[in-house]
């Protein structure tokens, strides 16, 4: 079993983060939406602490924290408007988003 | 053990930092006071956030005019520059803020009359207002990349909430889901390039990496990280301006919103966005500049035409002015393609000319939304019809309505015109010619557009007899913008020649 190195952190994180980019493309729901773009600041998050590591700085991993504040206020954000929605339509589908169009 | 020795306070540069301080105590009065107070009459919390952008304003001009052409510096350890580039744009910031106050007033004013009984007039819509105002201030002068990273957040998500704050439409609350979402999508692309940009330099400001990446002995040159970093914070940069394309959020939000936050995004974002990405690509990445101007350089492609050809399918006017949002864009990506070109004399001309045309095109933006939402009235209606015969029952409205189109259309006289100029030349003496040309046509399509609003409004027959009504709010809305439209577009020498100390970015 080989010793896990930075890259492999690097790696782990990039396929975490393709993995929230193609679920926010493919699916219609804008709750799973949301946590696919979650999943991709946490992708980041993982990143950067890798990269604090190898680079023996402490500003990446207290990046982190500024992330995790932004993430936290973005779902204050995200659920008011996904509730407030759900007050006058009975489903929540991205494809019944479409009022707006041209 | 004397603990005290040891500690050495920081000093705080109070005065570089007013207009900062000025904008959130504003901000931290209205929300504290407002809570603790009963409803305040309709029109007081717009004057207090009008006030309150207006004191961060003059103390900026203060600061743009002290400045001079002295060098400029950073505050807070690096973390936000003091340049009369960043100065400039919150100027602007603060305007927009202070005008957005007052049309919101307006609308809240036109919806209590109707029969509607939620008035939008409440505290929170203003306090966004200003929450949105200073992101965007601390992203035109941040000078390191997370700080840039929240500017950007907290301008975002006020304008999530502002664009979905009408309650009664269905419309409005589509326009801040897809923004919320997009934007977020937007935001974790950004994050991820910097992330990477963070992982080969081991740096975050902006002039840190500039100096960093300039030192090709000492850099650790893993470009593929490098390069996939910058590509990322461009699709990053790219949703936020609304480039072609990235741009596919931009007509739905702008037609969903309430009108006056649609012209609060066009000016204020698109303000905050280009500045922005402009000192970002500048400050930072000069010396990769041949891996980034050619990917600009597509993107200023498909964003003038996209946008401009576009513009002239629809039958909103909503969405006729986002698509020319869009294709207002692309002329700024000229200006920061000519910025591109490191090696040439004029490299700089593309700095300023970009900064001027995004300043000039957010004064335009304000003052045809005001009119947008003056025309559409209470209902939202914004169709091309609506327009109809407007010159008829409100001349001199039309009349400035006209001369903003006119100046959107780059007609000589305006603002519009010293502003497309400015881009252009920069590119022709940088020997983009392409770029000059295209430029050039996308911008006579485009007036194709502008057209068919003013024929609309002077040929047609109106189809209600009775005048729009129009509050003072309003026509002070209006009137200013045409008249800073037209003193800039007779006399634009004196802001043609800030231009060499717009350019000087602390490196």
């Amino acid at each position: 079993m080989p010793e896990p190195t930075t890259l492999s952190y690097l790696v782990v994180a990039a396929l975490l983060f393709v993995i929230g980019t193609v679920g926010v493309m493919v699916r219609r729901n804008p709750l799973v939406m949301f946590m696919c773009i979650e999943l991709m600041l946490n992708a980041v998050n993982l990143s950067f602490v890798a990269l604090a590591r190898e680079l023996t700085d402490i500003n990446g991993q207290s990046i982190v924290f500024f992330v995790l504040v932004v993430a936290a206020a973005e779902v204050v954000v995200g659920l008011g408007i996904i509730v407030a929605i759900m007050r006058n339509r009975s489903s929540l589908s991205a494809d019944d988003m479409a009022e707006l169009r041209g | 053990m004397d603990l005290g020795t040891d500690f050495v306070a920081p000093t705080v540069e109070w005065y570089a930092l007013s207009p900062y301080i000025a904008l959130l105590g504003g901000l931290l009065l209205l929300l504290l006071v407002g809570a603790l107070t009963p409803r305040w009459r309709r029109g007081w919390y717009g004057m207090m956030s009008a006030t309150t952008a207006g004191v961060a304003g003059v103390l900026a001009a203060l600061q743009f005019a002290d400045l001079g052409t002295a060098a400029p510096r950073t505050l807070v350890k690096g973390a936000l520059a003091q340049d009369r580039f960043g100065l400039l744009a919150f100027i602007t910031i603060c305007m927009a803020v202070v005008f957005t106050s007052m049309t919101m007033a307006d609308a809240a004013a036109r919806s209590a009359a109707d029969t509607a009984p939620r008035s939008t007039d409440s505290l929170e819509h203003y306090a966004l207002l200003l929450t949105a105002g200073i992101g965007a201030a601390i992203m035109v002068t941040a000078n390191d990349l997370i700080v840039s990273f929240l500017g950007i957040e907290i301008l975002s998500l006020s304008l999530y909430v502002l664009a979905a704050s009408d309650r009664r439409r269905a419309a409005s609350q589509e326009a801040g889901l897809k923004y919320f979402i997009l934007g977020g999508f937007a935001s974790a692309f950004l994050l991820y390039g910097i992330a990477l940009v963070y992982g080969t330099t081991g740096q975050t400001g902006l002039n840190d990496i500039g100096v960093v990446l300039a030192d090709e002995v000492s850099v650790p040159r893993n470009d593929a990280m490098l390069l996939a970093g910058i590509a990322l914070l461009l699709v990053g940069f790219g949703f936020k301006v609304a480039l072609v394309p990235f741009h596919s959020w931009t007509p739905d939000v702008y037609q969903g919103a309430p009108t006056h936050v649609t012209g609060f995004m066009a000016s204020l974002g698109k303000v905050a966005a280009v500045v922005a990405l402009v000192r970002l690509f500048v400050v930072a990445f000069p010396s990769r500049a041949d891996d980034w101007r050619p990917a600009v350089f597509g993107l200023a492609v498909l964003t003038l035409v996209v946008g401009s050809v576009l513009a002239i399918v629809q039958t909103d006017v909503k969405r006729m002015l986002a698509y020319s949002s869009v294709s207002h864009a692309g002329f700024m990506l000229v200006g920061l393609e000519a910025a591109g070109r490191i090696g040439s004399e004029s490299a700089s001309d593309g700095v300023s000319a970009a900064l001027i045309y995004v300043v000039l095109y957010s004064v335009l933006a304000l003052g045809s939304f005001a009119a947008v939402s003056i025309v559409a009235g209470a209902a939202s209606a914004t169709s091309l019809d609506v327009f109809k015969g407007v010159a008829k029952t409100n001349p001199v409205f039309a009349l400035g309505f006209t001369v903003l189109l006119l100046a959107q259309a780059g007609v000589p006289l305006t603002s519009g015109f010293v502003a497309k100029f400015g881009v252009i030349r920069a590119a022709v003496s940088t020997e983009s010619y392409v770029l000059a040309v295209l430029a050039m046509v996308s911008a006579v399509i485009a007036a194709y557009l502008y057209l068919r609003i003013m024929v609309s409004m002077w040929l047609a027959e109106p189809v209600t007899v009775a005048p729009r009504t129009i509050t003072i709010a309003g026509r002070l809305t209006l009137g200013v913008a045409v008249v800073i439209t037209l003193v800039l577009g007779v006399l634009p020498t004196w802001l043609l020649d800030l231009g060499d100390s717009l350019t000087s970015l602390v490196r």
